[in-house]
């Protein structure tokens, strides 16, 4: 490490390497405080803040031949965020997005809270960092070709990966880098002003996109680490079910069986090919012990839900009310790339490769069930083939690593696909009661009352909100998912008085978040009842949304909706339209769908229009591909995509069973308008879950006359199960 | 163990291996051809939707006694060089992928779609079953239907 520089605190080191290679560490103001009043503090607002301590601790490398390297400490799964950092970066260096790269940082524990993937939080943490150290790094270089032609840094500019002179003369980043690593002067530097932009704001195509259409993206599973070869695990008929006794002896004798070993989850086997480990795996002859919820079944479910159901507040005897009740089912997160791990445990040392959204958690983890020190365990983050919410959890790379110090060899786990579905995680099941009353055409009071099997945050998140419980909106003595129900979910109308209340079941399953969390089910629910309450009180249900939305910003995003895709249009018997809203994380949208519903049992959405408000896009075609990827997932899990649990198990091992939507489900006509910048960027990944929700099921209602009430709709078990 | 011999993308490959071993493995962990990717094991993500003589297969539920003689060609061998296949650039004009992982299958269904059906209709494109779990479908469409005006 060098001399650091000094901008308000903020401080660059330069890293003693022989190009140039900005560090910025800690910042030394003071923490900001939080935006009053405590309600509009979310659940983002908390990462950032439980972050800010180590948010500037990023890496920037200038090579000689004038690559920009940047490490990100997040995740990318999908969603696009290696490259709106790239564009961050070209923009405040003057470099053409293609001579980024960003790649992702392995477990980096001084990074504390600032290394976890979710809340739709990577925009919005990374925006003022990444900008500020590529603006530090840019001075630099400027400063670096001042001094070789004894000007002054005021009077040279930037263009292309060139620093210019007014002369006309060019150096290029890479023929100064090795000249700005060696400065050591105090360099000031300020990312640019937003009306500079000329990269963040325009539409940018996926860095990467090139390597996936041709086959060379490289995903867990196609990395060759030295020796790891293909390994399955044989699961318990029930969830968190153990093994008893093994006979191996079948599948040891088959062909390409390397290694079988007893690990806490079940029995791992290795082979030449994954085909092999595969066969072995059901040549097993295991017994097992009892897991976690033996007996339960779906119909148990639903009645633990209900009696958990927390009482209105309001009684329906004086006024006029309207009352509901909605059910939704267990949903895998079903990421095409199933759950895997590369894991090289050796006696005093461990190295992990896997797709991680917590890889700090896991690296801790890792190492206290390996009985190594944590420096001892490395754990590089790969690129996710999707996620949605399930590579908040390490469970394959703890497993990986546990079936490599029992082999004793590098191990290249991969879950089977039932695996994936069974035994892998899913949005909890939800129970739902919505009461609000009116009168004169105003609503007086809206109370919703969730009950949700729990949800699991045990990947750091617990420790985030603790870490921030001073700043927390939400007071008195609530349990920590209440928390992070009270920063993620709110009605954004005017409807009197409101309360909004979790109760949780706690059942030993594998949950966890959902893109969305709680948002999807509870907010989905109440754009139903808000098209029921438009009715009752005989108002449009644009007009009346329009009427109690709180603010312009949002008014714009659902006009915009209502114009683009005609709300109102004649449509013939048995297709309608629907309509749906939702804010959330500082961002806002609507999305209006038609749908044909002439045969109730089989509804196809045969067209969506959605508009967006992120306050800044970054890159606005990746945010219309996080509003897509939010439609299909509304599709999906309001018409037809959940999962049966029966006695411990669910039933769905596979996409032939459990529904998520095909092109046959999907809209032949989309439309999705970016609204302008008008702020700081909020979140993208999960808002388009919502407002989709509660279009398709508000349309669903118009053209079959049926109030949906149990999600998803068409949910029949039709097929054969695997056997356990 | 019976040896059989065949092309992956125009290269002729021998493999050791039993003759019902299902070719994805063999591609993936026999050849290191990783551009099939394994999703289901069961024919029914289609993310190692390759083609067999040109027609459309799912090697999770090819035996490799099938590939024997034959030319096997995965997304790895679509581009002719650096000069990518028509599909593949307007994959990159719809700026289609996500994760990515389900690309590779839906391109190459795509390509199997086209030589059978030139100018598919929406109906046509419907009868993909390769699931996206990141839900791109939009994209997909709008880039087969781009690309069937190129070819
Ligand atoms: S892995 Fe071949 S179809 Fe799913
Ligand atoms: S792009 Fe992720 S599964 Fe299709």
């Amino acid at each position: 490490m060098a001399t650091p520089t000094t901008r308000r605190g903020f401080l660059t080191f330069l890293v003693a390497a022989p190009t140039l290679t900005v560090a910025t560490n800690l910042t030394a103001d003071a923490l900001p405080s939080l935006p009053a009043p405590a309600e509009i503090t979310d659940l983002g607002d908390l990462l950032i803040l439980a972050g800010t301590p180590t948010a500037n601790m990023l890496v920037l490398e200038v090579t000689p031949d004038g690559e920009v390297r940047f490490q990100l400490p997040r995740a990318e799964v999908g969603q696009g965020i290696t490259t709106a950092v790239a564009m961050l970066v070209a923009e405040e260096m003057d470099v053409p997005v293609s001579d980024v790269r960003v790649s992702l940082s392995d477990a980096r524990a001084e990074l504390l809270f600032n290394q976890l993937t979710g809340g739709s939080n990577t925009i919005r943490s990374v925006y003022g960092p990444v900008r500020r150290t590529a603006a530090a790094a840019r001075a630099r270089l400027v400063a670096a070709a001042a001094q070789q032609w004894k000007a002054q840094s005021a009077t040279l500019s930037t263009r292309d990966g060139s620093v210019v002179a007014p002369d006309g003369r060019t150096a290029t980043f890479g023929d100064l880098t090795a000249a700005a690593a060696k400065l050591t002067s105090t360099i000031t530097a300020q990312p640019k002003s937003e009306e500079q932009h000329r990269v963040v704001g325009t539409s940018q195509p996926r860095v990467d996109a090139r390597a996936m259409v041709t086959g060379q993206m490289r995903y867990t599973l196609d990395l060759d680490v030295p020796g790891a070869m293909p390994t399955v695990v044989r699961r318990p008929p029930t969830i968190n079910g153990s093994v008893r006794t093994v006979d191996d002896s079948a599948a040891k004798a088959m062909p390409g069986v390397i290694a079988i070993a007893v690990v806490p989850t079940g029995v791992a086997v290795m082979a030449e090919t994954f085909g092999q480990a595969i066969a072995a795996k059901d040549a097993l002859e295991v017994t097992w012990n009892r897991g976690t919820v033996d007996e339960l079944s779906d119909a148990d479910i639903k009645a633990k839900l209900r009696a958990a159901t927390l009482p209105f507040v309001v009684p329906p005897l004086l006024t006029q009310h309207i009352d509901g009740e909605f059910d939704f089912a267990f949903v895998s997160h079903a990421p095409l790339e199933t759950n895997s791990a590369i894991a090289d445990v050796r006696a005093d040392r461990a190295e992990i490769w896997a797709g991680l959204k917590s890889p700090i958690v896991a690296k801790q983890t890792i190492a206290a069930a390996l009985g190594l020190p944590q420096d001892s365990v490395t754990v590089h983050v790969t690129q996710g083939g999707g996620s949605f919410g399930r590579r908040l959890f390490f469970d394959a790379a703890l497993e990986a690593a546990q079936i490599s110090k029992a082999m004793r060899r590098p191990v290249k786990l991969m879950w089977t696909r039932v695996d994936d579905m069974r035994h892998g995680r899913a949005r909890s099941a939800s129970h739902h009661k919505i009461r609000a009353t009116y009168a004169l055409g105003q609503v007086l009071t809206f109370e919703h009352r969730v009950a949700s099997v729990e949800t699991d945050f045990r990947h750091g998140l617990g420790e985030i909100l603790t870490a921030t419980a001073a700043h927390l909106p939400v007071g008195g003595n609530l349990s920590f998912a209440q928390t992070v129900f009270l920063t993620t979910v709110k009605v954004p109308y005017h409807f009197g008085v409101v309360t909004q209340l979790l109760n949780e079941v706690p059942l030993r399953m594998h949950t966890g978040s959902w893109r969305s969390v709680y948002s999807a089910n509870t907010r989905g629910a109440e754009e139903i009842m808000v098209d029921e309450l438009a009715a009752r009180l005989g108002k449009d249900p644009v007009a009346f949304r329009r009427e109690t939305l709180k603010t312009d910003r949002q008014r714009a995003v659902l006009d915009k909706v209502a114009a683009a895709g005609e709300w109102g249009r004649t449509m013939p018997q048995g297709f309608a339209q629907g309509v749906g809203f939702h804010d959330e994380y500082k961002s806002c949208t609507a999305c209006l769908v038609e749908m044909d519903a002439r045969d109730p049992k089989n509804p196809r959405v045969i067209k969506a229009v959605i508009a967006v408000d992120v306050g800044r896009p970054i890159n606005p075609l990746g945010v219309r591909a996080q509003m897509l990827g939010g439609l299909t997932d509304a599709i999906s899990t309001t018409l037809r995509a959940g999962l049966h649990i029966e006695k411990g198990l669910p039933l769905e091992g596979s996409y032939s069973q459990f529904h998520y939507a095909r092109q046959k489900d999907s809209p032949p006509q989309v439309e999705i308008h970016v609204m302008p910048a008008n702020g700081e960027p909020g979140g993208a990944g999960e808002l388009g879950v919502p407002a989709a929700v509660g279009a398709i099921a508000n349309a669903y209602a118009r053209a079959t006359g049926i109030k949906p009430r149990s999600f998803p709709i068409t949910f029949p078990v039709d097929f054969d199960p695997f056997p356990r | 163990m019976p040896k059989y011999t065949f092309s992956v993308n125009g290269k002729p490959v021998s493999v050791d291996v039993p003759a019902d071993m299902p070719l994805l493995w063999v591609l993936r962990d026999k050849l290191g051809v990783k551009g099939p990717k394994f999703g289901c094991g069961i024919g029914v993500c289609r993310a190692c939707t390759s083609h067999l003589d040109g027609g459309e297969i799912q090697p999770c539920v090819t035996p490799v006694a099938q590939a024997a003689g034959k030319q096997v060609t995965t997304i790895e061998g679509l581009a002719d060089g650096d000069k990518l296949h028509p599909v593949q650039e307007a994959w990159l004009e719809q700026d289609v992928a996500q994760c990515g992982y389900c690309q590779p299958g839906q391109i190459m269904a795509a390509v199997a779609l086209l030589r059978r059906t030139p100018s598919p209709t929406d109906a046509d494109i419907d009868k993909i079953e390769n699931v996206c779990r990141c839900g791109t479908y939009f994209r997909i469409r709008q880039a087969i239907k781009n690309a069937a005006q190129k070819m």
